[in-house]
């Protein structure tokens, strides 16, 4: 099993991601920056969160555009798995491996709080297959675009090919449950093969059981179990 | 040049005297420009220095006191922690989403260049009244800017505090302050080396941003500050990160000798400053300094304060390395000058010598003045007998927590990323914040803390306060408390009003950082913070560093345990309390004219260190500080972070709910006996004030005091939590 994570100059999770991976799979990941060309055979590719080039322009506009996202796309059209968090999400809607954009959240404010999500019934997926639908996962958000949105017939067909994967229900969190005012209450999406999903959550930072919240070691782990099988 | 010119940049004409002499001759615009940013008071702390120089600055763990870009103290293992707090009101005011975005860059640069990779930023804010048309403009500004640094470039904001206060209405205070991690064997420090050595300058290009920024923060507001805008310097987050990972990569290959930011007057200051520290000289060539924009003169280049920007020293057989780093990471290299034997600061521009002065004038000769201040006169004692509402002690909790002082900082806090970096195991919201050294299991406690109206009511005592709350803060998690910061934020210390101000808050500073054995190992002064004549009122911000061998032995605030006992450590009766220049005599109308809580430093060090036993032998559960408003608002606050109720039967008067006498912590004890025992062999005095009880169906608990009204913690919670949005989105 490998597990490449692609960093991008500006990409600030992606060291708390490489942690993660390393304590569900005992190895280091592969890090990949973002000139490189090449992805040497990895199964699972992560785009982790951060501020890839500034976002000054549109979040994810340039690193879409840059060398490492060519072999990503090669990964995709093999049918790769790929997971991108939060900055990493927006990256993949921007090169069009996933429907739809995030736009400025509903409070058109930076939000860092903890958040409830609900796993979703979905086509089959690596990401979705071994958790429970109904079930709940505590994961926290950090960010200022996360609020989803796409057309009546994107969101339509999302949710009839069981695409949507995660979404923010209520919980013990202060303040609304859907944190961002994303359209269906979506936290996360799947591609129509399910073999790449997008989320604004940050599973990495719920990953450590010293600090109290596993919740997202539950989900990565799944993901690296499931993509390995 | 003139000394109308030099008047008009800050200088008196006894400075502009000194100059001649020391140059013997008239000094050109660029020259006179590098003597009035030097001599500023952002830059030589003249009004300060004298008194700055009584604070105590070493012990056993400090690497490194003040002097360099931040402090370094040793926390065991073979680490050090690296930190500093630094203000930007002025810029702030006028700009505030660049102003505070920048007061982080500054500061984050602050520690990185002395090889620390930063894990956490704090910062202490103050605004002006809520009714204050201005003020929801301002703390949206701040609060994004803040953020909109600290998350993009990935170090989390784990606390802070902020106050309002109309004294803040035309002159707001943002103080940042940076902690960074390094290998204590791995600190990079400024002085120059090596006659000969290239001088680098790195990061993002130099502009007309910011030019005369220190002169600007040394001087008053008044109407026409709004034409002050172009002083104010634009920050870029994404450059400051690359400039970040540049400068650690080329720490950790070895290829620097020296290295310092370019602050406050940019280019000038780095370079006075290098080589001022390694009794060299410095001859740079303005044309090589990669600009932004055409035609800049010599003296806009020295006195531009662009962000993102750094000077060093390095190893000339490491010249390819360096420049390989900076290129991975799309950064300007450019070598602009070398170290020289001379002692002076030589500048080429269009081939011409632009400008030519000894470096020890810069800084030895700066002024420093001994200001006159008059004597602190005794206020008097307002005894809790004289003192009576008609209302009941619970409508004033509520009110209390409504209100500006005590509303919930939520909207603020939840605009920081807090957690990025996946080692933060306790943020804003609570007493101190605590970060994981990663890799390890250590953790590291921080604080920021200042009670202005104290300070206004007696500067000496005030002083403290503000150490030993901070103090409180970090012993209430369980850490050892090792060292400070300070951010001394003022009014004009030509008056001598003010001058005492700062002469007995850094008297009692210093007083208590010895009795509590935290050195202040770096800070940094704000004066003139005053608009229209009205000075703010005085604000000395402590920034303190605790740590803790293993954070998962670390507690909370929130209440936890129901059937548990609550108690107070450090008081024995609650028959009297201190309510002079407290939050509910200043509600009932008696103002800040009465002696604030005197600070006994013996009771505030046995008593911390008996919570910090306490927490190691597991005999608590849960610890508050008692700060503003008293026993009963830290019980509420308890609650409310716990969401759990309490029954108290403590006596329902305004002393014992609201006094605010130091030294205190509210504590849930797991084992009253074990407790009561530790306090007794401690001579520490303890007294139970009631239980923890359960949530209701509701999520939250009730407060229930004997004798007076049950207190819906639901209905206290909401009423918390809407203040501050109300005023941000007015």
């Amino acid at each position: 099993m490998r597990v490449a994570v692609v960093i991008f100059p500006g990409s600030n999770c992606d060291r708390d991601m490489m942690v993660a991976i390393e304590r569900i799979t005992g190895r280091r990941p592969q890090m990949v920056w973002h000139k490189e060309t090449g992805l040497d055979a990895a199964d699972l590719v992560i785009v982790p969160g951060g501020f890839s080039f500034g976002d000054y322009l549109r979040c994810g506009a340039l690193a879409a555009r840059s060398p490492i996202m060519e072999a990503v796309l090669d990964h995709a059209s093999r049918g790769g798995a790929i997971l991108g968090v939060c900055n990493g999400f927006q990256i993949l809607l921007e090169t069009g491996l996933l429907p739809g954009t995030l736009v400025k959240n509903k409070g058109l404010k930076f939000i860092c709080r903890s958040t409830n999500l609900q796993v979703q019934e979905t086509i089959s997926s690596p990401f979705t297959s071994g958790l429970e639908a109904g079930s709940q996962l505590a994961i926290p958000v950090a960010h200022n675009e996360g609020n989803y949105f796409a057309d009546e017939d994107t969101l339509a067909s999302l949710r009839d090919n069981g695409q949507i994967a995660l979404t923010y229900v209520n919980g013990p969190a202060f303040g609304p449950s859907n944190p961002n005012g994303s359209a269906h209450d979506i936290a996360g999406i799947l591609s129509p093969n399910g073999r790449i999903m997008g989320m604004m959550p940050h599973p990495e930072r719920a990953a450590d059981p010293d600090i109290g919240n596993s919740d997202g070691l539950i989900f990565l782990k799944n993901a690296v179990e499931m993509v390995a099988a | 040049m003139t000394f109308d010119d030099a008047a008009s940049m800050g200088l008196s004409h006894d400075e502009w005297e000194l100059i001649l002499t020391r140059l013997e001759r008239v000094p050109n615009q660029c020259e006179l420009g590098i003597f009035s940013s030097m001599w500023s008071e952002h830059c030589s702390y003249k009004s300060s220095k004298k008194w700055l120089k009584t604070l105590p600055t070493e012990a056993e763990h400090v690497i490194q006191g003040p002097g360099e870009n931040a402090g370094v103290i040793d926390i065991g293992d073979g680490k050090a922690i690296i930190f500093k707090i630094e203000s930007h009101n002025h810029p702030s005011f006028i700009e505030p989403y660049q102003g505070a975005a920048t007061g982080v860059g500054g500061i984050l640069r602050d520690v990185f260049t002395m090889g620390a990779r930063p894990i956490a930023l704090l910062n202490a804010l103050r605004f002006g009244e809520a009714t204050n048309e201005k003020t929801a403009h301002l703390i949206n500004g701040v609060v994004a800017g803040i953020g909109g640094y600290g998350n993009c470039i990935g170090i989390p904001t784990v606390g802070g505090e902020t106050n309002f206060h109309k004294s803040y209405n035309g002159n707001i205070l943002v103080n940042a302050m940076a902690v960074g991690l390094a290998d204590n064997d791995k600190i990079f420090y400024s002085a120059a080396t090596g006659a000969g050595n290239p001088v680098i300058y790195v990061g993002a290009k130099t502009g007309r941003d910011g030019i005369h920024g220190a002169t600007m923060a040394s001087a008053e507001f008044s109407e026409e500050t709004e034409s002050k805008r172009p002083t104010v310097q634009v920050g870029d987050p994404f450059t400051g990160k690359l400039l970040m990972e540049a400068c650690l990569e080329l720490m950790a290959a070895n290829a620097v000798l020296s290295i310092q930011d370019m602050g406050a007057a940019g280019l000038t200051s780095s370079s006075v400053e290098m080589a001022s520290k390694g009794g060299l000289g410095m001859e740079m060539d303005l044309d090589l300094v990669p600009v932004r924009e055409d035609g800049m003169s010599a003296y806009e280049i020295m006195l531009s304060e662009s962000q993102e920007r750094m000077l060093m020293v390095i190893d000339p057989a490491q010249t390819e390395t360096a420049r390989a780093i900076f290129e991975k990471w799309d950064l300007d290299f450019m070598p602009i000058g070398a170290v020289t034997e001379t002692g002076r600061l030589v500048l080429k521009k269009d081939g011409v010598i632009a400008c030519d002065i000894p470096i020890d004038p810069l800084v030895d000769d700066a002024p420093e003045y001994d200001r006159p201040h008059d004597a602190i006169k005794p206020l008097p004692v307002l005894s809790a007998r004289d003192v009576s509402s008609d209302k009941s002690v619970t409508s004033l909790l509520v009110e209390l927590m409504g209100g500006a002082d005590l509303a919930s900082r939520r909207w603020i806090y939840e605009q920081y990323d807090s957690d990025v970096m996946a080692d933060t195991f306790a943020a804003s919201g609570g007493d101190a914040a605590m970060v994981r050294v990663h890799g390890s299991q250590k953790g590291v406690a921080l604080s920021t803390d200042c009670t202005p109206r104290y300070v206004y009511a007696d500067a000496f005592e005030g002083g403290k306060q503000a150490v030993a709350e901070s103090y409180r803060n970090v012993c209430a998690t369980g850490a050892t408390a090792l060292a400070v910061t300070n951010n001394l934020n003022f009014g004009n210390p030509e008056r001598p009003e003010i001058m005492a101000q700062i002469v007995g808050s850094v008297k009692g500073m210093g007083e208590a950082c010895t009795a509590l054995g935290t050195p202040v190992v770096s800070g940094n002064v704000s004066l003139y913070n005053e608009t229209d004549g009205e000075a703010i009122y005085p604000c000395p911000v402590i920034g303190m560093v605790g740590t803790i061998d293993d954070v998962k032995t670390a507690i909370g605030a929130g209440l936890t345990g129901t059937g548990k006992s609550l108690y107070v450590v450090g008081q024995a009766d609650d028959n009297d309390g201190w309510l002079g220049a407290s939050l509910v005599a200043a509600s009932l109308g008696y103002g800040d004219d009465y002696a604030p809580p005197p600070v006994d430093l013996a009771a505030e060090k046995a008593h911390g260190e008996f919570i910090i036993q306490a927490v190691a032998g597991k005999h608590i559960l849960a610890a508050h500080d008692i700060s503003d408003g008293g026993l009963l608002v830290a019980v509420a606050e308890m609650a409310l972070k716990g969401r759990q109720g309490a029954d108290l039967s403590i006596q329902p008067s305004l002393a014992a709910c609201f006094g605010e006498g130091q030294a205190r912590y509210v504590v849930v004890a797991d084992d009253d006996t074990a407790l009561e025992a530790a306090a007794g062999a401690a001579c520490v005095p303890v007294m139970k004030i009631g239980t923890v009880t359960e949530a209701g169906s509701d999520g939250f608990g009730e407060l229930k005091l004997s004798g007076a009204d049950t207190i819906s913690l639901s209905e206290l919670f909401a009423l918390n939590e809407a203040f501050v949005p109300r005023i941000a989105t007015a």
